[in-house]
């Protein structure tokens, strides 16, 4: 079977992939599939590969890549956005938060796979380095963050939360944001920046 | 992660003669389903959940909540916990459902999760989702661990000696207060299975927690037409005031009249092995005054068969409380 032309494999490929698949992709054995049809890989245990269409950022990707890539490893080690960042990879601390479809979700339990031709925002579409959103720009006002490490999935969760329903308090703030876990402990701050957004809007 | 292969089909009947060539629907199950994947990805990650196939049914046509014709409510298998919980009726007929819901999890995954999904949810026990331990959950005849290990979160109802894994849903405890339907289209045609009759005691057989054969696919659940005037709580009780999975919890569907309790749904939540309808309470509580007396005895009566762990017999007076709490806030 012929190696597709623009197949190769990478230190990152590698790790994503696993020694096994890579013992596999030794020899030319991988089959292709669209994400609407069935693979059946020529060797067992060797990976499958799918091919997808996401639309990240505006912008539409068509990749190639191990059915088992979550969308957060896909973002950062195939499309090198690394702004989303890995914490927990179990959906228990958001730092992996990304929207779907305008809805905002854990990026690290859900598949690349699953997502053709769906419209995926990371924290690298939000604002721009000279023109913040205003959540951004409150955040910076507020010192909404210390070491950085949540604070994407910090501020893609509250983008969000603005066009979600959410009671007018900071309980009820602090309840929707429950899904974003600060080490550092700025959750005050964080609060301060979102409520000032919402009162704003 | 071990390797699938990913199939979407384009309808019900094709998902379901797919998952129908599994060897089991239960755990280990060669072809899964996978609708938000939030438990599913979780456990394969984990290499507890180790499937051949996946099948994605997040575009198939389940996604509507809609009233029945009796005036109750259908809600469809892949329809998000959120949509769900947000619902204008389920927040004006149904509001135990959607409290419980929005007690559950965070916002990220209530968006990510689906009404089947919910349904189906694993257990947090720590033995079973590390691989390493022993399980008769997860590799059956091994042996539990928890029974003289770590079991602070476990079980004190429904348990036996070859497993006491706590179901850990919020919205089952709802759920079955309601008395839901499960509709389910198999390979050999359609059936509707009561809410109770779905999930099972772990007994000697841990590994098989629902009644689900290969090929199964839960299309939607329905709900009875509201009870007029009746009064609906669920009250969460947890170490963390969010996030976090039930020490213990309550969902009450009540309705008064005259003073006393005419008709009274129970369940608990967080101490059961499967989504806990409590008839002993209910029967304790229907035909009495609504006081805190008859609160108090009717949460006797939910927890007299309560067998604690070595760790958690604080869950019985905790699930006493919560269920006497939850009557009285029920009143308010």
């Amino acid at each position: 079977m012929q190696e597709p032309d623009n197949f190769e494999i990478n230190r990152r490929e590698l790790l994503i992939v696993g020694s096994a698949g890579v013992a596999a992709t030794a020899t030319p054995t991988i089959a292709l599939s669209q994400a609407s049809a069935t693979a059946t890989p020529m060797v067992a245990g060797a990976p499958v590969i799918s091919r997808v269409s996401l639309n990240v950022n505006g912008k539409v990707r068509e990749i190639e890549l191990d059915a088992r890539a979550t969308l957060l490893d896909t973002l950062r080690e195939r499309l090198h956005l690394t702004g989303t960042k890995k914490g927990c990879d179990h959906g228990q601390c958001g730092a992996c938060t990304v929207h779907v479809n305008g809805r905002r979700v854990n990026s690290c339990l859900t598949l690349a796979v699953m997502h053709d031709g769906d419209a995926i925002t990371t924290i690298e579409g939000v604002g721009a380095p000279d023109a913040l959103h205003p959540m951004q720009a409150a955040f910076v006002e507020h010192d909404g963050y210390q070491c950085g490490y949540c604070t994407s999935g910090q501020i893609m969760s509250a983008v969000a939360l603005l066009k979600e329903p959410c009671g007018p308090g900071d309980a009820d703030v602090k309840e929707a944001m429950s899904g974003n876990i600060c080490r550092c402990g700025a959750y005050p701050n964080i609060v301060t920046a979102i409520q000032q957004v919402r009162k704003s809007d | 992660m071990h390797t699938f292969e990913f199939t979407r089909p384009q309808d019900p009947a094709a998902a379901v003669a797919l998952a129908a060539k599994s060897k089991t629907a239960q755990q280990g199950a060669d072809i899964r389903f996978i609708a938000g994947g939030t438990t599913l990805l979780d456990l394969m990650k984990l290499n507890v959940e180790t499937p051949d196939r996946l099948v994605d049914i997040n575009r198939l046509p389940l996604d509507k909540i809609e009233s029945t014709r009796d005036g109750g409510l259908s809600i469809g298998a892949t329809v998000r916990n959120s949509d769900l919980a947000h619902h204008a009726r389920v927040q004006k007929d149904y509001p135990v459902l959607s409290q419980a819901i929005l007690a559950g999890a965070s916002t990220q995954l209530r968006n990510m999760a689906t009404t089947a999904g919910n349904l189906l949810q694993r257990t947090r026990c720590m033995y079973f989702r590390d691989s390493a331990m022993a399980c008769n959950k997860r590799e059956p005849g091994t042996g539990c661990p928890a029974i003289a290990g770590s079991n602070r979160g476990l079980a004190i109802l429904g348990a036996s000696e070859h497993c006491i894994a706590t179901n850990p849903s919020d919205m089952c405890v709802a759920m079955a207060a309601l008395e839901a339907t499960i509709h389910v289209q198999g390979p050999t045609g359609s059936r509707a299975i009561p809410f109770g009759e779905f999930h099972l005691l772990p007994g000697d057989t841990p590994q098989r927690e629902t009644v689900l054969e290969p090929g199964d696919l839960v299309t939607h659940l329905t709900l009875p037409p509201p009870i007029a005037g009746s009064k609906q709580v669920y009250l969460k009780l947890r170490d963390r005031a969010s996030y976090e999975f039930a020490l213990a919890s309550a969902a009450v569907v009540m309705t008064i009249a005259g003073g006393n309790v005419t008709r009274a749904r129970i369940a608990l939540g967080g101490v059961g092995t499967k989504p806990w309808r409590s008839s002993e309470a209910e029967a304790a509580l229907v035909g009495q005054p609504a006081s805190q007396a008859t609160f108090r005895k009717t949460a006797e009566a939910a927890l007299r068969d309560a067998r604690p762990q070595s760790e958690n017999k604080f869950k019985v007076e905790l699930a006493k409380r919560c269920l006497a709490h939850a009557l009285q806030m029920a009143t308010a």
